[in-house]
C-alpha cells in the first residue's frame, strides 16, 4: 500500500472489524486524494458495511477511521463522530436524492449561508456536471445519468473531506454508463478527498480507481492496481474475479475501417469498435494467445504486442502469464500450453488477440 | 358476471338495499325538518355555545396530539428494541376500548379520588366537571388514530433519505423537520383527519369523565343527547347532528383525497 505516489491532501484509514450477517467484516484500507481506492467484490462481500462504517452510518464492534490526523472512530477510545459531523459525502446506490425537493435543493442541501449563496453554489456545481437546465425539475422526472449527477453534484456540493461511492454505476443502462466513467473519471481525478468507491465490477474498477482492494467474505483478498491483480491473482476466486484487461491509449479512425488505438508507453492496436481521442481498450486474458516471437501472423489475430514473460500464475489448469509489454497484460492459455511451450520469466514472446475482441471505453 | 343471471340480480338488490339503509338516517336528518328549521335552531346559545366547545376542544386535542405524538411516532417508527410490538399494540388500546369504559378509566386514573388524582391536584388542575377533562378524553380517545397513521407513515420512509441527509451535515433534528416530514405528509395529514373525526364524535368518555356543563364540557354530540331528553328539543338536536353530519362528510373526503394522493404517488414512484 505503500507503494502509492505522494498525492496533496490527507489520507484516509479504516481498520473495521464488525460481525456482519453470514461473515466477519475484518479489513484495513487506505486512501488518497486524486487516486480512488476501488472496493471490488461480489455481493454480500461487506463492501457497503465497511463504506457505511466510514459515513458514521454503521458502529462496528471495533475500529478505527481517521483522516489525516483527526479520528472519527476508535471504538478503544469510545469515539464515534456522528455522520452529521464527519463531512463524508457518500453517493448512494440508487442515490437517495430528496424526493420533495427541486434538483438544485437537493444540491444545496449541504450548503450552508443564506438562501440566495446557497442556491448559487448549488447552480455552478449543476452547471459544471452538465445539468443546471434541471435545476427546477424534481428528481421522479429526471432519467438516471441526470439523477446520478445530481447525486453527485449534491454530495459534492457539501465540500466533503473524503468521498464515498456505492455502486456509482450500477443504477444506470448501459448506454449512458459508458458516458459517465469518462465524467465520473475526471471528476474523482480533480478531489483532493480521499475517495473510496464499492463496485462488484472488476472492469469499473479498472476504469475508474488507481488501485484497488478485493474483498470477499469480509476479507481484503488482494490489493493493488489492475494490472497487477489481474497478473498474479493471489486465489482461483481473484483470477475469475479479474475480468478485462485496460490498456489506455489515443484512438483514431482508419481508411479499413477499423479504429486504431497508439497505446500510451508504446505499441499499437486495432479495434473493430469506434472511437476517438483518449479510450481505454479492454480485452479479455482468456482472448490472448501467445506465440513464438518470430511467428509471422498469418491467421486473423491482428493485435500482436512483444514482450518478456514477467510471471505465471497457475490456478487449475489454467495459467495466466504475465507480459512486460509497455502497459502490462496478462494472457490465460491451459497449464498444459504454457508447459509445452516452456514458459517462464525472462522468455520473450508475442501477445495476439483480435481487433473484434477489443472494446473501446471512451475517456 | 353475468347481468341476467339470478345471483347478479340478488346482489344488486343486496348492494342498493345497503346504501338504501345507510343513508337512510343522513337523508332523514336533512329533510326531517327542513333547512329553514334547522337554521333557525341553530340560533339558539346552547347549541352555538357547544359547537364552539366542540371546535375549541377537538382542536386543542389535536394540537396536544400533533406535539407529542409526532416525534414519540418517529421515534417508535425508526428504533428496534425489545417489546416494541407490545408498545405498538398497547397504543392501539384505546381504538378498541368501549367509551364508556375509557371514560371509567380515566376517573379511576385521574379522577378526584384517582390513582395520579393527587398529582392532578397538586399541579394545580382540575379535569372533572372542567374543559380541561373534556380535552383529557378527546386525546385518549383519538390520538391511536394519529398515532397508528404517523408511525406508518415515518416507518415507510426510505432510511436513506435519513441517512443521505445526514451525511450532508443534517443533525437528527434538521433530518427530522426536512426531510422525515415532508416524507410522511400524506400520512400524517390522513391520520389528523381520522382522530378528528374520532375527536368530534366523542361522547361517552367525555359524559363520564368531565361530565355534561353546558357551556364548560357540553360538547355537541352532548349537547345532542341533552336536547333530544327534552321534550321538545328534537329539532335542535337534529340541526347539531345536521352540522356534525357535514363536518364529517368533509373530513372523509379530505382522508379520501389524501389517500388517493398518496397511491398516485406511489404508482408513480414504481
Amino acid at each position: 500500500m505503500s507503494s502509492a505516489p505522494a498525492t496533496q491532501g490527507p489520507v484516509l484509514r479504516a481498520r473495521v472489524g464488525t460481525p456482519l450477517r453470514e461473515f466477519e467484516l475484518a479489513v484495513e484500507i487506505e486512501a488518497r486524494g486524486g487516486e480512488p481506492l476501488a472496493l471490488v467484490g461480489p455481493s454480500g462481500a461487506g463492501k457497503s458495511s465497511l463504506l457505511r462504517v466510514i459515513a458514521g452510518l454503521l458502529r462496528p464492534r471495533e475500529g478505527r477511521v481517521e483522516v489525516g490526523a483527526e479520528a472519527w472512530l476508535d471504538t478503544g477510545r469510545s469515539l464515534d463522530l456522528p455522520a452529521e459531523r464527519r463531512g463524508c459525502g457518500l453517493l448512494f446506490q440508487d442515490y437517495a436524492l430528496f424526493p420533495r425537493m427541486s434538483a438544485w435543493r437537493n444540491v444545496a442541501y449541504g450548503v450552508g449561508g443564506r438562501r440566495r449563496e446557497r442556491r448559487a453554489a448549488a447552480l455552478q456545481m449543476l452547471e459544471r456536471f452538465g445539468v443546471a437546465g434541471l435545476a427546477e425539475a424534481r428528481p421522479a422526472t429526471l432519467s438516471g445519468g441526470e439523477r446520478q449527477r445530481v447525486a453527485l453534484a449534491r454530495a459534492l456540493a457539501a465540500r466533503p473531506r473524503v468521498l464515498l461511492l456505492d455502486e456509482p454505476l450500477s443504477a444506470l443502462d448501459s448506454a449512458s454508463r459508458r458516458g459517465a466513467v469518462a465524467e465520473l473519471r475526471s471528476a474523482l481525478a480533480e478531489l483532493e478527498a480521499p475517495t473510496v468507491l464499492v463496485t462488484h465490477s472488476f472492469d469499473e474498477a479498472a476504469l475508474l480507481s488507481g488501485r484497488m482492494a478485493i474483498l470477499d467474505r469480509g476479507r481484503l483478498v488482494q490489493t493493488g492496481t489492475a494490472a497487477e491483480i489481474s497478473a498474479a491473482p493471489s486465489s482461483p476466486f481473484v483470477a475469475d474475479f479479474a475480468g478485462a484487461i485496460v490498456l489506455r491509449g489515443e484512438a483514431s479512425a482508419e481508411p479499413s475501417g477499423l479504429t486504431l488505438v497508439r497505446l500510451e508507453g508504446g505499441g499499437e492496436l486495432h479495434s473493430t469498435d469506434a472511437g476517438r481521442g483518449p479510450v481505454a481498450a479492454s480485452v479479455y486474458p482468456w482472448e490472448i494467445s501467445l506465440e513464438q516471437p518470430r511467428a509471422q501472423s498469418s491467421g486473423s489475430l491482428l493485435n500482436r504486442l512483444d514482450g518478456e514473460v514477467v510471471s505465471i500464475t497457475t490456478v487449475g489448469n489454467r495459467a495466466r502469464v504475465g507480459v512486460s509489454t509497455p502497459q502490462p497484460l496478462i494472457a490465460e492459455i491451459t497449464a498444459d500450453s504454457a508447459a509445452r511451450m516452456s514458459l517462464r520469466p525472462g522468455v520473450r514472446i508475442t501477445a495476439a488477440w483480435k481487433a473484434s475482441a477489443t472494446r473501446l471505453i471512451p475517456l | 358476471m353475468n347481468r341476467r343471471s339470478p345471483f347478479f340480480v340478488l346482489a344488486a338488490l343486496a348492494a342498493l338495499l345497503t346504501l338504501a339503509f345507510l343513508l337512510a338516517p343522513v337523508v332523514a336528518v336533512f329533510a326531517y325538518a327542513g333547512p329553514g328549521q334547522l337554521l333557525a335552531a341553530l340560533g339558539d346559545e346552547s347549541s352555538r355555545e357547544a359547537l364552539l366547545l366542540s371546535l375549541r376542544t377537538t382542536l386543542t386535542a389535536l394540537a396536544l396530539i400533533v406535539l407529542v405524538g409526532t416525534p414519540a411516532a418517529y421515534l417508535l417508527a425508526n428504533r428496534e428494541f425489545r417489546g416494541r410490538s407490545l408498545v405498538l399494540t398497547a397504543i392501539e388500546l384505546p381504538l378498541v376500548m368501549p367509551p364508556a369504559v375509557a371514560g371509567i378509566a380515566l376517573l379511576a386514573a385521574f379522577g378526584p379520588s384517582g390513582l395520579l388524582g393527587g398529582l392532578v391536584e397538586s399541579a394545580g388542575v382540575e379535569l372533572v366537571f372542567q374543559t380541561a377533562g373534556v380535552v383529557v378524553a378527546l386525546v385518549f380517545v383519538s390520538a391511536p388514530f394519529f398515532l397508528r397513521a404517523a408511525i406508518a407513515a415515518f416507518a415507510s420512509i426510505d432510511g436513506r433519505l435519513l441517512e443521505a441527509a445526514r451525511t450532508l451535515g443534517a443533525g437528527p433534528f434538521r433530518a427530522f423537520a426536512t426531510v422525515a416530514l415532508p416524507s410522511a405528509r400524506t400520512g400524517l395529514a390522513s391520520g389528523l383527519a381520522l382522530a378528528w373525526g374520532r375527536a368530534l364524535g366523542e361522547f361517552g368518555a367525555t359524559l363520564l369523565f368531565a361530565g355534561s356543563l353546558q357551556g364548560v364540557t357540553q360538547t355537541a354530540p352532548l349537547a345532542i343527547f341533552a336536547d333530544f331528553s327534552r321534550p321538545d328539543g328534537f329539532v335542535s338536536a337534529l340541526a347539531l347532528s345536521a352540522v356534525l353530519i357535514l363536518v364529517s362528510a368533509v373530513l372523509l373526503l379530505g382522508v379520501k383525497l389524501l389517500g388517493g394522493d398518496r397511491a398516485s404517488e406511489g404508482a408513480a414512484a414504481r
